[in-house]
């Protein structure tokens, strides 16, 4: 079709510009992609929660501990179909570069509330009767090269020390979007060391995880549980895991903010050198436009050449971008090792990079589309030489 | 449409363009007719109207006031769309700088007019191939402009101008940018249009010789029809 001939014929005719648009195109929607996807990687804790787990802590911050002797009181409340609790760490690895979180965890309890970590049952017997014994995600075990039998050894920071654990077991993540960067040992092992170093700070607990039947009744329970312990030594704070992940994200909102922005800058720039780019031509080709429109074109045909030229241009870069953004994020995410638990490109991301480049080729073709189809044909002969 | 009516009536045509807020008449009430099958030449100085009476005709640009029929149909009144139409099917474009559209081959340039119209693919590839032996350019028919002289850029535009069968031809400057020998060539093919194919032919050049190809020419100066000479 002459249609289709003559709007790739017409990309092609200035191949330097024509070229350096896409490559520009190519950046911007390979870097609109790598921002939306760390975006993403910032909410993929709270993407992941379950809407049948809540999380209590204590009411003043997170870094004030529970009592041990709460889970027995909680579990008894009814719609509660289970409890465990996990023990923020704080450990390094060699170095304070090395960051994943640690958690001292209730072996026996503790993994029926995480389905989606998924262990060997061998290794999870192995684990649970090694009290040095450690469960890490399969991430963190291929960051740091870490197999089961290997020892790990961690400094503490909130607990002091040199501490080693033995790898008993590696859980791999049931869906794309569960963290495996983590790193669970025995929190008995952690309080009973506490017990001969200092005694003061044994038989307490980070959060308590708790299981409910009906995520209707989410809201319900979380006031009973809080009010249960009102006005006791401490008080405590529940609501979702979903809603407890996104207190994390919300501390660091405002960075959030700001890459979204940036993401959009990024768009907004390659569309106006787009847009100057298709004025350019639409101006360079002004009389061949008035020459359709004298042999009986209509302004539909010479704003459809147009818009075909642009949309072609973008989608070029657009769809060669794309495909960048994958190794490039795959690349990305192993820089960055456990610091993103999870950092993978969304089909929402590809999306929204299909709709970024579509609009850029849409919008640059406007302004010009509208006055090609405008101008007067005698005005636009004129303009020949 | 027999060839004693004539095929363009012009009565009381008046044409002035704005420049910076001031009105510069360039065709002041004339009125005319051009019979069918006629080859005229429209001769006068540069800047007295000559392309703007030729665009009035053609329907590529509109009048002030007066009436303006061609082949029929009184143009002046047509809108935009109808216009596009009604060129497409009544009149064939010859241009001074050729017009050619410089990623089509010759023969895709040739082939443009007719994609206008419902013919199906294999007649227009007839008619376009019919078209390239007529101006004597079947073996260049792959030939983008860019490869091709001037004087067979206008062969192709020429060509471009009579596929679609249409009773006018229009030219401004034809042979404006052409060497003498390719100006003579353009000129007789002109000429055999005319004579041979009917078309009524209106050409607007300032060159004397050129003019002699027509068989009429008419003068206009400072927007006004002067002397009628013919041979
Ligand atoms: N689009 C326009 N805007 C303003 N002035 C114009 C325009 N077209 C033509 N003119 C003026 O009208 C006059 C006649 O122009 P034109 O018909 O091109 O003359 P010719 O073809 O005889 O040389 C000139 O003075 C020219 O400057
Ligand atoms: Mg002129």
């Amino acid at each position: 079709m002459h249609f289709l001939k003559l709007i790739l014929r017409n990309t092609l005719r200035h191949k330097l510009r024509t070229g350096l648009t896409v490559l520009g195109l190519v950046v911007a929607i390979l870097a609109f992609g790598l921002l939306r996807t760390v975006v993403d990687a910032w909410y993929a804790g709270a993407e992941g929660a379950s809407s049948t787990r809540l999380v209590t802590r204590n009411s003043i911050s997170l870094v004030f501990p529970l009592p041990i002797n709460y889970q027995e009181r909680i579990r008894r409340i009814s719609g509660v179909t289970g409890i465990s609790h996990a023990s923020w760490f704080g450990g390094v690895y060699v170095t304070e570069k090395n960051f994943f979180p640690q958690f001292a965890i209730d072996p026996k309890t503790y993994f029926e509330l995480y389905p989606e970590y998924l262990i060997p049952p061998g290794d999870m017997k192995a684990f649970r009767t090694d009290r040095k014994g450690c469960v890490i995600g399969r991430k963190l075990a291929t960051t740091y090269g870490f197999k089961v039998g290997d020892t790990i050894p961690l400094r503490g920071t909130i607990y002091p020390g040199a501490w080693s654990f033995t790898v008993r077991a590696i859980y791999d993540g049931a869906e794309a979007g569960t963290d495996t960067s983590q790193f669970f040992f025995h929190w008995d092992y952690l309080n009973e060391t506490m017990k001969k170093a200092a005694a003061r700070r044994t038989d307490w607990v980070g959060v308590y995880v708790i299981q409910i039947a009906d995520p209707d009744r989410a809201a319900e329970i979380s006031t009973e549980v809080d009010a249960m312990f009102r006005n006791s030594l401490a008080e405590t704070l529940t609501e979702t895991e979903k809603a407890f992940q996104l207190g994390f994200v919300s501390m660091t909102e405002a960075i959030v903010v700001a890459i979204r922005i940036v993401s959009f800058v990024v768009i907004f720039i390659i569309l106006a050198v787009m847009a100057n780019t298709m004025a350019m031509t639409a101006r360079e080709r002004i009389s061949e436009y008035a020459t359709l429109k004298a042999l009986g074109f209509g302004p539909r045909f010479l704003t459809g050449l147009i818009y075909g030229e642009s949309i072609v241009i973008s989608l070029a870069g657009g769809l060669i971008g794309i495909a960048l953004t994958f190794p490039v994020a795959d690349r990305f995410s192993k820089q960055m090792g456990t610091l993103f638990p999870v950092f993978g490109v969304s089909l929402d991301t590809v999306y929204m990079q299909i709709a970024a480049a579509t609009a850029v080729g849409l919008a640059a073709a406007a302004l010009p589309a509208t006055r090609v189809a405008r101008v007067s044909i005698v005005e636009g002969l004129r303009s020949i030489g | 449409m027999d060839a004693l009516s004539p095929i363009v009536e012009i009565r009381h045509l008046t044409k002035s363009y704005r420049r910076g807020g001031q009105v510069v008449p360039v065709l002041t009430n004339i009125s005319f007719d051009i019979r069918t099958g006629e080859f005229i030449a429209l001769m006068g100085p540069s800047g007295s109207g000559k392309s703007t009476l030729l665009n009035l005709i053609a329907g590529i640009d509109k009048p002030d006031s007066g009436s303006l029929r061609v082949n029929g149909t009184d143009i002046a009144t047509l809108s935009e769309r109808e216009l596009a139409d009604w060129r497409a099917a009544n009149v064939g474009f010859i241009f001074q700088f050729y017009n050619l559209m410089p990623v089509l081959t010759a023969f895709e340039n040739i082939e443009l007019p007719l994609l206008l119209t419902r013919l199906p693919r294999t007649q227009r590839r007839e008619r376009v191939e019919l078209a390239l032996s007529m101006v004597g350019l079947t073996d260049r028919m792959e030939h983008y402009p860019s490869e091709l002289s001037g004087g067979q850029q206008q062969r192709v535009a020429i060509a471009r101008a009579f596929i679609t069968d249409p009773v006018l031809l229009v030219a401004d400057e034809p042979t404006g940018d052409l060497d003498r020998a390719s100006a003579d060539d353009i000129l007789a093919m002109l000429g055999r249009l005319n004579s041979e194919m009917g078309k009524t032919i209106i050409m607007v050049t300032h060159d004397p010789h050129a003019a002699r190809s027509a068989h009429l020419i008419r003068h206009l100066d400072k927007g006004e029809l002067d002397v009628t000479l013919e041979h």
